[in-house]
């Protein structure tokens, strides 16, 4: 195995997932749970292709892909949000919306019921080995940032408050309702983002093409205890087992299932406390009184 | 009305139709001040407020002047806190007017507090446990560097300054889950300091400090009177008001009752504004039923031996109590809340792990007994809090009568539905819960009314030991009463009764010994004919330490 | 004070009932779903050019009006009221069981594994509560799993039983692929026994649907559940548990074994629902057969309302919008529905705390 090809592979695979465990920190830290990554990131991954496929530029794709999260993310707030509801049921509600939706208009445009058309991408040089694609640097910069913004900045600050101790947050007149619609808006941003990537990735959009990934993502979040750099090293670590999983193909060594479940024993083995404790933040899921 | 004129702000259509003229006999024992005067720090009038079927606030009042220590004092569920809720921004009055340095106030947000100098300092802190101090100060009002960074060593640097300032000493960078409850309070002080506060307002500050942290906090809030702040202090602490304020609102069931000077009261006529009856402050008012049951039996009744209960933190939050309630008697437990009191009763009832001591009842041992086998023996369980604990809200009634009981009203895993209602029909009758329907859920009912529910399930069955915790809080006077009834019966039957209760006056009145706690001890127990306000003040302010009789 | 005006030492009555005030609650938010999945699939059937009107009506030929459409969302409410029923046992006590999907797709295997072993020709009696508790072990099996880290440890079940859903269908996945699966395909070979007789074979005109006996396990496991629910008191326990863990604790209720139980349980009925497909449909274990019904059924169950009746009418709703696609496929495709469902799921959770929050304010104010 050409440990730089491993390399190279498990970044370009750990990209998507960077993306949407980043935007998955922002929303979590501020109190709201984001089992919607996987809608998100789908939604994105349809936008992009939509905008791509209509516009022929990918950068169109990526500006319609972060809009396509951006919705998506909007309506998970403001159902959260605004009506209190149910944070798991709207999660589930969201990712099964954004399969019929997805699937509906891949429908409507493409006459589908399957995957687009080919669209366009970035990059394309077989020497750079995806390294030409200017969202693969956004994705690898993407976890220091938000790291950056969490630690260091004041809405960072306001977003960790809101999701520790909102009635602390709100008695000093921060709106914790408006800080977190913004840290779920960047968590569709970024999962958009993601979904962007990977439809870009294989220039087009087929039907449930995330498969899992955003909950993926989720493990990254809760294996990382909600820190954006560790949640990034986790997926990093997810990615290298799934780059594994793909090099090993054929040789029947560990069978593939086994690698698959690596991320999911992991997330279940750090809830559990074995290997420190994951303590999720003290708000988290709990509609504002 | 004229007031209301000249006051006339961006708010004050809102507010029009739900204005009403405040009460003639609420504060009026201060007149209004004549015009040349500066305007009163604080002039709140007629304010209403409800919660559901709750009246918090019934046309309250409250007058503070500049650069006074100003104590609101009333008893539990007053409505001293909504008052302060409202003044704060966190809450919107349903009617009347709120003024602040003259300028009209009413329905405002909390920045808008923030920005007129009110600075509140809540009973249950309002820090982020997982950030520092530092953060914490900033939170909401954050220095900037180049607009977009936190500038986190000014942040610092401004926990240090002021602390120079107040003597308010705590380091920058520690987290506030590693702090003490009187650290935690030094840096909600500071926090609303921070943000310009002119005006500060504390919720029960002393409820959860040791008596050396409650004098250094007395020195701060007379230093910062002194600077020119002015300060309102809500407390149920008599002790507290007399020693501090310059002036007394008292406040009961949502009214505000008076204002006075404090060098023109007396404890005794305070605590008769209160409580709105002639309170002597001595055990006097007992109803002293003579006849004892037969002698009873040594081993019976509730037996506690060198019980310790352990905190979180690794701290003995009861350490090495025994004591003894015999049949036919009142053992009162008195003490300022947060004392191991909560402890005690949840350590005897099952609900909370015991790390040393044992727990007789009746002669038979429950230390480490389920709380459903300690049922069995005999005990009963009054818990102090009825809506986290002592009912389950979205339960009928009969559902409610059967808690804790379930297993004896189902034969083969099912429940005995005939014998529920017969049993609820009987218990709704016996303690006249109203409205008289077992099938409502516990949701709907008053106060007085859910616990009796309550009081009707522990006391409507057999038992001989009862843990009565708060047994009337938040409830309305004729409920108390019958509460109070209840409980005397019961002790005239030989029952053994702990009680723990909050409000001094009924550990007094009921009890036929009186312990008080102190940081997980009994500071003392004495006869209750001995016990009166003064002297059990004493020990609970940790002041007095006696001999556990 | 109402109180005040009452007689003294009034009679207890049954009058009052507030069951008025639940049914409103309960049934006022998958009514307003309802409307706003209307005016959604209106939206959407315009915007492929058709007319609602005509859309609908098809859709309801396609399903309620013949006796094969009927039969085939019987077939389908029949997995979804299982899941249902499993998501709602788990939620009476405050737990999100989100493991559905694995769940079901391991008590199919067990049941696939159970029929294949039982010999040929066991009679129907003594083959199916054979499957029916393989299928049910292995279901409780994985619904176990979260129930004992989430007693022990604390860990939350939402995010233990999705991670496990990976697992397990991974699991089940690679005992397909690498063992058990007939050449060329993703599934087992046919079964033995406990082959469910088909709705088709007492009623020919259902000839051709998939609805089979199994439907009849699912409402009598709906009453199962109700009668635990409501009449035994392990289920008393269970609601306390799932309203006010501390009261419950408080009336002597262990509230990390009710945990256990509801959980565990939930996994049980999930798994039972495997045998729907497995012994009544096809006869056979496939990769992938659960299709989405687990998480459906947590839509069965929050528009269901968490009752059991309530969820088998839920699941029948969701089965006809599914079936319903395909009546309606040569003018819209059904992926609509696959809109539809989220719309109704969403709507409904948006329902539930505003409904009830303008209802309780009204009666607040009547009150007052």
């Amino acid at each position: 195995m050409n440990p730089f090809s491993f390399l190279t592979q498990m970044i370009r695979i750990a990209v998507p997932f960077l993306f949407a465990a980043s935007g998955g920190v922002v929303a979590e830290r501020s109190g709201i749970v984001s089992l919607t990554l996987e809608g998100f990131m789908l939604s994105g991954a349809f936008a992009a292709v939509l905008g791509t496929n209509y516009s022929g530029s990918p950068w169109v794709g990526v500006l319609c892909g972060i809009l396509g999260g951006l919705i998506f993310s909007l309506i998970h707030a403001v159902a959260t949000i605004r009506y209190r509801a149910d944070q798991v049921v709207v999660g589930v509600a969201i990712n099964l919306l954004a399969i019929g939706v997805t699937r509906f208009f891949l429908k409507l445009f493409f006459a589908s019921s399957s995957n687009s058309p080919r669209v366009a991408g970035f990059g394309g040089n077989i020497k750079a080995a995806g390294f030409d694609n200017p969202l693969l640097w956004l994705g690898v910069l993407v976890a220091p940032f938000v790291a950056f913004v969490i630690y260091k900045t004041p809405f960072g600050l306001r977003v960790r408050a809101a999701g520790e101790h909102p009635d602390a947050a709100e008695s000093v007149g921060v709106s914790v309702t408006r800080v977190r619609y913004a840290a779920v808006a960047i968590s569709g941003i970024l999962a958009g983002l993601g979904g962007v990537y990977l439809a870009l990735d294989q220039h087009q959009f087929t039907d449930q093409m995330t498969a899992g990934r955003g909950f993926i993502a989720i493990s990254a979040v809760i294996f990382g205890r909600w820190d954006p750099i560790r949640a990034a090293l986790a997926c990093l670590l997810f990615a290298a087992a799934e780059t594994l999983q793909i090099q090993l193909q054929g040789s029947h060594a560990i069978p593939s299932q086994f690698v698959e479940m690596i991320p999911y024993a992991l997330t279940i083995i750090a809830l559990a406390g074995v290997v420190g404790r994951a303590v999720p933040p003290a708000a988290l899921g709990k509609a504002e009184a | 009305m004229k007031e209301r004129e000249a006051g006339g702000g961006r708010r004050e259509a809102g507010n029009q139709a739900g204005f009403s003229v405040p009460a003639s006999s609420a504060a009026s024992a201060v007149p209004p001040p004549a015009s040349h005067l500066p305007p009163p720090a604080i002039r709140m009038e007629g304010i209403d407020k409800s919660f559901g079927a709750i009246r918090a606030n019934r046309g309250a009042s409250l007058q503070v002047m500049p650069r006074e220590i100003h104590a609101l004092v009333g008893e539990n569920g007053a409505g001293k806190s909504t008052l302060m809720r409202i003044l704060g921004g966190l809450m919107k009055p349903d009617a009347g007017r709120v003024e602040v340095n003259g300028r009209d106030a009413t329905g405002w947000s909390t920045n808008e507090a923030i920005a007129a100098g009110i600075g509140i300092v809540h009973q249950h802190f309002m820090l982020v446990p997982t950030l520092t101090v530092a953060e914490n100060l900033v939170l909401g009002c954050e220095p900037k560097v180049r607009r977009i960074v936190l500038d986190y060593s000014r942040a610092a640097e401004s926990v240090r300054t002021l602390s120079n300032e107040t003597g308010l000493v705590i380091a920058p960078e520690r987290l506030i889950s590693d702090l003490s409850v009187g650290e935690a309070q030094r840096v909600e002080i500071l926090k609303v300091l921070f943000r310009g506060a002119k005006l500060l307002v504390l919720d029960e500050p002393t409820a959860v400090l040791s008596p050396p942290e409650v004098r250094e906090l007395w020195t701060v809030l007379r230093r910062l009177r002194d600077n020119g702040d002015t300060i309102v202090l809500i407390t149920h602490r008599l002790d507290e008001v007399v020693d501090l304020s310059d002036t007394i609102t008292v406040m009961r069931a949502g009214k505000t009752v008076a204002r006075i000077k404090t060098s023109e009261t007396t404890p005794a006529e305070i605590a008769r504004l209160m409580v709105g009856r002639d309170v002597s402050l001595s055990a006097g008012k007992r109803v002293q039923p003579v006849d004892r049951a037969t002698a009873p039996q040594p081993d019976q009744g509730l037996e506690v031996g060198g019980l310790t209960v352990m905190g979180s933190r690794g701290i003995r939050v009861i350490d090495d109590v025994s004591f003894t309630v015999k049949p036919g008697e009142i053992l009162g437990i008195a003490g300022v809340e947060g004392n191991g009191q909560t402890e005690v009763i949840e350590a005897l009832a099952g609900l909370r792990p015991v790390f040393s001591g044992t727990i007789m009842v009746d002669g038979a041992e429950i230390t480490r007994r389920t709380v459903a086998e300690r049922h069995d023996v005999g005990l009963s369980h009054i818990p102090e809090d009825r809506h986290r604990r002592g009912l389950i809200l979205e339960y009928t009634v009969a559902n409610n009568l059967i808690l804790g009981v379930q297993k004896h009203f189902s034969s083969h895993g099912i429940i005995d539905r005939d014998r529920v209602m017969e049993n609820a029909l009987t218990e709704i009758s016996s303690f006249d819960i109203r409205p008289p329907s077992p099938v409502l859920a516990a949701r709907a009912l008053s106060g007085g009314n859910q616990q009796k529910v309550v009081v009707a399930r522990e006391m409507g069955r057999e038992f001989s030991v009862l843990l009565a915790s708060q047994p009337t809080r938040g409830v309305d006077v004729g409920a108390i009463e019958f509460i109070h009834q209840q409980l005397l019966d019961a002790r005239a039957q030989g029952k053994a009764i702990l009680l723990v209760s909050a409000e001094l006056n009924e550990v007094l009145a009921l009890s036929d010994r009186i312990a008080v706690m102190y940081r997980g001890k009994f500071a003392v127990v004495m006869p209750a004919v001995q016990a009166s306000e003064e002297v059990l003040g004493e020990y609970m302010i940790g002041t007095k330490k006696g001999t556990a009789a | 004070m109402t109180t005040a005006t009452q007689p003294l030492a009034a009679k207890p009555t049954l009058a009052g009932t507030p069951w008025r005030e639940r049914a409103e609650e309960a049934l006022i938010p998958p009514f307003v779903a309802l409307l706003v999945a209307l005016i959604c699939g209106d939206l959407l059937i315009l915007s492929y050019g058709q007319s609602p009107a005509s859309v609908y009506r098809l859709l309801l030929e396609g399903t309620w009006g013949n006796a094969y459409g009927f039969g085939q969302v019987l077939y389908k409410a029949t997995t979804l009221a299982f899941t249902g029923l499993a998501v709602s046992f788990g939620l009476r006590a405050g737990l999100f069981n989100i493991g559905g999907e694995s769940q079901l797709a391991a008590g199919g295997f067990a049941a696939a594994l159970t029929g294949l072993a039982l010999p040929v020709g066991t009679p129907l009696l003594l083959s199916l509560p054979i499957c029916m508790i393989a299928a049910g072990v292995a279901g409780g099996i994985v619904g176990f799993v979260p129930a004992y880290l989430k007693t022990r440890f604390g860990a939350h079940e939402v995010i233990v039983t999705i991670m496990l859903n990976f697992i397990v269908l991974a699991l089940l996945n690679w005992f397909i692929a690498g063992h058990l699966h007939v050449p060329e395909t993703l599934h087992t070979p046919e079964i033995h026994a406990g082959v469910l007789p088909r709705l088709a074979d007492i009623d020919p005109r259902f000839h051709g649907s998939a609805a089979n006996l199994a439907l009849v396990v699912a409402v009598i496991v709906a009453f199962a559940v109700w009668f635990y629910l409501f009449r035994a008191r392990g289920g008393y326990e269970l609601r306390a548990v799932g309203l006010q863990p501390q009261a419950a604790e408080y009336g002597g209720i262990s509230v990390g074994r009710a945990w256990m139980r509801a959980l565990t349980f939930s996994g049980v009925i999930a798994g039972i629902g495997g045998i729907n497909y497995v012994l009544g449909y096809k006869h056979y274990y496939e990769d992938g057969f659960a299709g989405g019904a687990g998480f459906l059924g947590i839509a069965a169950a929050l528009v269901g309302r968490n009752h059991p009746f309530g969820v088998l009418v839920a699941a029948f709703f969701f089965a006809t919008l599914s079936q319903g696609g395909l009546a309606i496929h040569a003018f819209v495709p059904k992926q609509m529905m696959d809109v539809l469902q989220g719309v109704v799921i969403l709507a409904v959770a948006m329902a539930v705390p505003e409904v009830r929050g303008i209802l309780r304010g009204a009666r607040r104010r009547t009150a007052a």
